[in-house]
């Protein structure tokens, strides 16, 4: 079956989290998932992007995002990375409707939408040196083809 | 692909009309554009019209929430209206329509607060 690949690396700057999301969707497009699924895509990789320069980088813009996308039997495998403070405790983020910045309006569904829209969520993080978000996804169609 | 925000004021309710997408980094200006309005105007409802929107993410599920909050607090209210099914699904994940009401149009939105 096929196997095919990318990654990107930019700044963790807001107006780059449209950037990250409408590239992965390109790359993914080849695979031809459904509207639904690349809505699902989407949305985690803004969430996932989102976290890094918030909470990764704290906004202060001098930091990487990297994303790395791998595509084998029609699973998509998603990796998003940065290299900012961590997570001091991954089973508190990961609570629904938790935030560590409620000053700054955020709904703490970050996490909770990740697990809604992908089959498999993993975080990596170790304080002061970053996190390692993995995703993956079955699209629907492989799925079809398997059965 | 940016936000489009459009205002306009009806009565004692600000309509926001929002086409494009909804994320962190667009989720800044419409909070800074909404609590202006409100504040300059002295209107106290808030009909949040979500027919254009073609994305949304988290961050917009807390700028709608923090919007929420600002109406509560001048003892108004806010109507959430013509969602889309993908951003719908948002809203049921995260229990917001247990307390942002939701019409199919603006009209009917109009018509809860007493606009004709």
């Amino acid at each position: 079956m096929m196997k095919n690949e990318m990654s990107l690396q930019f700044s963790a700057l807001s107006q780059n989290e449209s950037f990250a999301r409408v590239t992965v969707a390109a790359f993914i497009a080849q695979l031809d998932p459904t509207m639904d699924e690349l809505t699902e895509i989407k949305t985690v990789i803004s969430e996932a992007v989102t976290n890094s320069i918030i909470h990764g980088y704290e906004n202060a813009s001098e930091g990487k995002v990297f994303i790395s996308v791998r595509l084998e039997d029609g699973v998509v495998e998603l990796v998003i990375r940065d290299e900012g403070i961590g997570i001091r405790d991954i089973e508190e983020a990961r609570q629904p409707l938790y935030t560590s910045k409620p000053e700054l309006e955020r709904s703490g569904m970050g996490f909770t939408i990740m697990e809604n829209f992908m089959d498999e969520v993993e975080v990596r993080s170790e304080a002061g040196f970053g996190t390692e978000i993995r995703l993956k996804k079955h699209l629907s169609k492989s799925k079809a083809l398997c059965n | 692909m940016s936000l489009n925000i459009g205002m306009e004021i009806r009565n004692d309710v600000l309509c926001i009309r929002l086409s494009g997408e909804l994320d962190h980094h667009a989720a800044d200006s419409l909070r800074e554009q909404a609590t202006e309005m409100l504040e300059s105007s002295g209107v106290r409802h808030i009909v949040l019209n979500l027919e254009n929107l073609t994305f949304m993410d988290s961050s917009g599920l807390g700028v709608i929430l923090g919007r929420y909050k600002h109406v509560k607090q001048l003892h108004g209210e806010m109507i959430v209206c013509a969602i889309s099914p993908p951003i719908k699904r948002l809203f049921d994940m995260s229990g917001l329509f247990k307390i942002i009401r939701l019409e199919p149009t603006e009209e009917y939105a109009l018509e809860r607060l007493g606009v004709a």
